[in-house]
């Protein structure tokens, strides 16, 4: 189908961006990747009446070094993230979970910001990021304000990015020399994941997250703190789904999920830890 | 409505566009590049695969506004001189079709792939052709031509340098 008609902007600074936001109110929708935006709108799902493009924004793309931190700019794409040598080295669950999204096709356009913000439970973006303990740089008419992972993911499709606000850049505390793993389970090729697990790792030390285990990016902090108090991978990837809450669909159903989450993060331990 | 001004296989047009339209309907509609094809709503099946700025897109969710001032590849334009593209040479040499609805897509994404991999495995040719989908092949022969377009697309670079 066509979307519904819409005004649309691309304005080249974040200033014109977050203006043209402010004077259109509710009815206004930013674009990104347009990967989830687009297929929303051709659906009809949403019309929004005026579209604001943030890819004519430079400031908005790259990844830089920021001493102990990289910074990736919201519009990222996650074929750049997947590649980066900076990514690679310091956040590695993150280029690896980067390289799982859809296919080559949507990964070229697709964009770090827009999949945080879009907050899909079942999307592969969150639990790195929730794992690496990032911050989220979120920009409004009231300034600037840094938002810690943990606190980003509000439920299903919600955020802390509030009405009138811009995701800019994600800031990943640097973790060089940890180990990482992204397993990610699916059935068929080219899936969104049914169960996925992000694990960082260094000696006696794990922060694991869960995808699609409830309706937000979840920690599994019974295994972290099993891992601290020196368990067996095994033994503690056994209290992976403690606290959760898995939704049941047609790829199935929520004990199915919570057993799919202890083996995914015992894969996932023995792979970061090197085993 | 916006006026846009986009290279499409190397000619530079400028059209007025609604917001809304999708690159696919441009291409198709405005430009009559009917090469690109529509196969899914849902942006899975790959089929209207084309190059933006030299990266494989799918070009049911770009909107045409968005290309301006940017250039697109279709299928339409990778023959030079009324010779095959080594891809789509290899596509016919190893039968990799039958209805050929999926074709103009999986050949565009096959060009990006190794473009980016020239020298990929079978393994990794199926995973980066993972976002288009043939429903009558099993994909079988696509995976050999993408092989055998890959050589061919190597050797015709040596031999351009040479
Ligand atoms: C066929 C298909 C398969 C897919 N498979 C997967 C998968 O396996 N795993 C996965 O994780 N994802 C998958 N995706 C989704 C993909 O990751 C999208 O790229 C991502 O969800 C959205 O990013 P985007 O940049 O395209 O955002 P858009 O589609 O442009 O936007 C998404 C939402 O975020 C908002 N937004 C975007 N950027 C910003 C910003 N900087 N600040 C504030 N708001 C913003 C938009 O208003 C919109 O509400 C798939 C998509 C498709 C079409």
């Amino acid at each position: 189908m066509i979307p519904t008609a819409f005004d649309y902007v691309a304005p080249t600074s974040l200033e014109d961006a977050l203006s043209a936001l402010a004077e259109a109110g509710d009815d206004a929708k930013v674009l990104g990747g347009g990967q989830s935006l687009l297929p929303v709108l051709r659906l009809r799902l949403n019309a929004p009446e005026k579209i604001v493009d943030l890819s004519r924004i430079d400031s908005l793309r790259g990844i830089s070094d920021d001493g102990d931190t990289i910074v990736i700019g919201a519009m990222t794409t996650h074929d750049e993230v997947a590649r980066s040598e900076l990514v690679r080295e310091h956040a590695a669950v993150l280029a690896e979970a980067a390289s799982t999204v859809a296919d080559p096709q949507i990964r070229h356009r697709g964009t770090l910001g827009g999949a945080l913000v879009h907050a899909d439970p079942a999307g592969d973006l969150g639990a790195p990021v929730l794992a690496l303990d990032a911050e989220l740089v979120v920009v409004g008419a009231g300034g600037e304000r840094r938002i810690p992972a943990g606190e980003f993911f509000q439920d299903l499709f919600e955020t802390a990015v509030g009405e009138g606000e811009l995701l800019t850049a994600i800031r990943i505390p640097k973790h060089t020399g940890w180990g990482g793993a992204y397993e990610k389970f699916v059935r068929v090729s080219h899936q969104w994941s049914i169960v996925a697990v992000a694990a960082v790792t260094r000696d006696g030390e794990a922060k694991v997250a869960l995808t699609n285990m409830g309706s937000t990016p979840l920690r599994a902090s019974a295994v972290e703190s099993a891992i601290a108090d020196g368990a067996s991978v095994k033994d503690a990837a056994a209290k992976a789904a403690e606290g959760t809450n898995p939704p049941s669909d047609l790829n199935g159903d929520s004990d199915y999920r919570a057993h799919l989450a202890t083996v995914l993060t015992r894969r996932a331990l023995a792979r970061a830890m090197g085993g | 409505m916006p006026r846009i001004s986009v290279k499409v296989d190397g000619v530079t047009y400028s059209d007025d566009v609604e917001p809304r339209t999708l690159l696919v309907h441009y291409l198709r509609e405005t430009l009559g590049k009917v090469g690109t094809v529509i196969g899914c709503d849902t942006s899975n099946c790959g089929a209207c695969t084309v190059h933006l700025d030299g990266r494989s897109v799918k070009s049911c969710n770009v909107l045409a506004v968005q290309a301006d001032g940017r250039e697109v590849t279709t299928i339409e334009g990778l023959a030079t001189n009324g010779r095959l593209h080594p891809m789509q040479q290899a596509f016919h040499d190893c039968h990799a079709l039958q209805c050929g609805f999926c074709t103009p897509g999986m050949i565009m994404q096959a060009v990006d792939l190794v473009t980016e991999n020239p020298n990929a495995s079978e393994a990794e040719i199926r995973e980066g052709m993972e976002g288009n989908l043939c429903r009558c092949t099993g994909y079988h022969n696509i995976v050999k031509a993408v092989q055998q377009g890959a050589s061919a697309t190597a050797s015709a670079a040596g031999g351009e340098q040479s």
